[in-house]
């Protein structure tokens, strides 16, 4: 992993009696989705607001491309783009007046906002709209229009606040076609989420928030490995051969090998072994018919990892 | 601890952002529209009521603020009640209301501080106030030059200019106090009515109040302790403080604000007026009492808006 461009050490915050942080530790690496997932109320927007220097820190400490959000808050702004939790704009401007103002915030000269919040707007599909009101506007357009601004910010970082909430099914597929392309722009991305299958076709890595503490992070796959216990799942379908079952268990790495259905296998392995299963099915003389490996989903994870959690509690009391 | 860069980085971007809104905005209008035909309905009745004594009167130019004529209030009583109004308006949903348009996190995610922000919405709202109060002071003048004929003089301009300043002072504490409170109040309908309910009881209920305060704590047969206390009670509402400011700038005539001893008049030549600086030098506590009132109130703005939680 390359140097981490977002670091949190211990990072907590408290209001009055309540911890709404709890000494939270992630790095997020060069270049790389990371997501904060979790219920609402866990605190994934304060340690946003945190690493932006839009909210004190109680203790522990943040770094943003090493500098501190606390004492050097402008320059972590200059990095930064944000795009807040349902994003607002002044509705009684265009969507160029709007950028216009932000870039004007940023101290960026005249001809090059022109030029750059032009080509912004071309970039997530809203240069015909450019000189409406923001007032007309779709909640899809206006998330748009915040991923126009962090584009027009040439931002290192983009930290984005549930930027799928509330979109409908095609326009949220498009705003996550989005963060993709910024990833390639080689921008490095902090999203948080509640909508778990979405988030996890583009995270990299991602953290599950409970109570204000991570409680697990790291890609998907590891998070599944941790949570749901067994390894790689294969599933193999194959024609008419006695046999396959054993020469699959015999496999090296394979725990288990159980047959839902005749002609079907569902194998629990420490390894991808699709190949090696392969090869065994049609050893046994059998015509393999499909094959595929059960990615574990996120949200199996997360349901799973929140019913032990609560299991836990309960066998406490 | 030392924060990094400017806080006033941003601040003319802000400025001029709400300046345009300002004054491109129906809110707006309707104030300036109000202001303008009420002053002027006022001053046009004051001039046919001065024009009889055009020939004695040496500040014939000040009585163009000052004089009433049933049913009409002076212009100065109407510019007590009306410039409140206005920064009210001005003022009442500048921090709350970007909140609920929920575009406060996304500005400040821009490299200003908040102190930009704060900042240059108080003196895009100030200078807007001052625009229109220049209009109309001007429309005033223009108007006191057609209808009575008469050129004013130097010292006459001098505390009409004076009084101009200290008018845009008496507005910008209550542009502050409406941005105090749309900082603390989420909604803009009740920092708006709060505000209003406030400047209701400083401006009508406080001056009925501090007498009946003042006999309460003070005993009966101190007639003279009795007559300050009241005075000073009274002098916490800034509309008290441009009362008796307007009063000294445009009454030449007058000595001083406060209860006079037979003994402190003695050589004095009645009914004789003070030049213009000794003037000054009466309304002076107040003039500065408005101007700290202003900051104070600021103050407390900036002070809350720093602790405030960004998010929804």
């Amino acid at each position: 992993m390359s140097i981490p461009v977002i670091e949190a050490r211990g990072l907590t915050k408290r209001y009055g009696t309540a911890t709404a942080v709890d000494g939270v530790n992630f790095k997020v690496a060069a270049g790389e989705i990371f997501g904060l997932l979790g219920p609402n109320g866990a605190g994934k927007t304060t340690t946003i607001l945190m690493l932006l220097g839009l909210s004190d820190i109680s203790s522990g400490e943040a770094r943003v491309f090493g500098h501190d959000p606390m004492r050097e808050p402008l320059a972590v702004k200059r990095l930064v783009g944000y795009l807040p939790d349902t994003v607002g704009f002044y509705d009684n401007m265009t969507a160029a007046d709007n950028l216009h103002y932000t870039a004007r915030l940023m101290g960026m000269r005249s001809a090059e906002r022109k030029q750059k919040i032009a080509a912004a707007l071309a970039r997530v599909g809203l240069a015909e709209v450019a000189e409406k009101k923001v007032g007309t506007f779709s909640r899809g357009m206006r998330q748009r229009l915040g991923l126009a601004e962090i584009i027009m910010k040439d931002a290192r970082i983009a930290i984005l606040d549930e930027p799928t909430n509330g979109l409908d099914p095609q326009a949220s597929i498009e705003l996550l076609e989005l963060i993709r392309s910024l990833k390639a722009h080689g921008v490095s991305i902090l999203l948080s989420s509640h909508l778990l299958d979405r988030v996890q076709s583009v995270c990299d890595r991602v953290a599950l928030f409970n109570a204000g503490k991570i409680a697990l992070m790291g890609t998907v796959p590891e998070l599944g490995r941790h949570v749901l216990g067994g390894g790689f799942a294969v599933e193999v379908e194959a024609e008419s051969s006695d046999g396959i079952a054993k020469r699959l268990s015999a496999l090296p790495g394979v725990r288990s090998v159980e047959a839902p259905a005749p002609g079907r296998f569902r194998m629990t392995c420490d390894r991808d072994l699709r190949a090696e299963a392969a090869a065994a099915v049609v050893a046994a003389g059998g015509r393999l018919k499909q094959l595929s490996l059960d990615q574990p989903s996120l949200e199996e994870i997360y349901t799973r990892y929140f019913q032990n959690v609560q299991e836990e509690a309960r066998h406490a009391a | 601890m030392r924060r990094e860069g400017s806080p006033w980085q941003g601040l003319g971007v802000v400025v001029l952002k709400e300046l345009s809104d300002h004054l491109a905005s129906a809110r707006m209008r309707v104030l300036e529209w109000l202001v303008v035909l009420t002053a002027l309905a006022a001053v046009y009745a004051a001039i046919t009521q001065v024009r009889d004594v055009t020939a004695q009167d040496p500040f014939l130019f000040l009585r163009l603020f000052t004089t009433a004529r049933d049913p009409l209030p002076s212009f100065v009583s109407f510019l007590g009640f009306l410039v409140p109004l206005m920064a009210i308006g001005l003022g009442f949903d500048a921090i709350n209301g970007e909140h609920n348009r929920r575009t406060l996190s996304r500005i400040l995610s821009q490299p200003i501080y908040r102190d930009a922000l704060l900042f240059g919405k108080f003196i895009a709202g100030l200078t807007t106030l001052a625009i229109s109060l220049i209009v109309l002071w001007l429309l005033v003048i223009g108007l006191g030059l057609l209808l009575l004929g008469v050129p004013p003089g130097g010292p006459e301009m001098g505390r009409a200019l004076i009084f101009l300043a200290v008018t845009i002072a008496y507005a910008g504490v209550w542009l502050a106090l409406a941005m105090l409170f749309s900082v603390v109040f989420r909604s803009p309908a009740t920092a708006a009515l709060v505000t209003l309910g406030l400047w209701l009881f400083l401006t009508v209920i406080w001056p009925a109040l501090a007498p009946a305060i003042a006999e309460a704590f003070v005993p009966a047969d101190d007639q003279a302790l009795l007559v300050t206390t009241a005075q000073m009670l009274a002098r916490v509402s800034p509309s008290t403080l441009y009362g008796e400011s307007v009063l000294a700038l445009l009454h030449p005539t007058t000595r001083a604000l406060g209860p006079v001893y037979l003994s402190q008049l003695q050589g004095a030549v009645m009914g004789a007026p003070l030049p213009l600086w000794q003037s000054v030098m009466v309304a002076w506590p107040q003039i500065v009492g408005l101007i700290a009132a202003s900051i104070l109130l600021f103050v407390g703005g900036y002070v809350a808006f720093q602790r405030q939680e960004v998010r929804a």
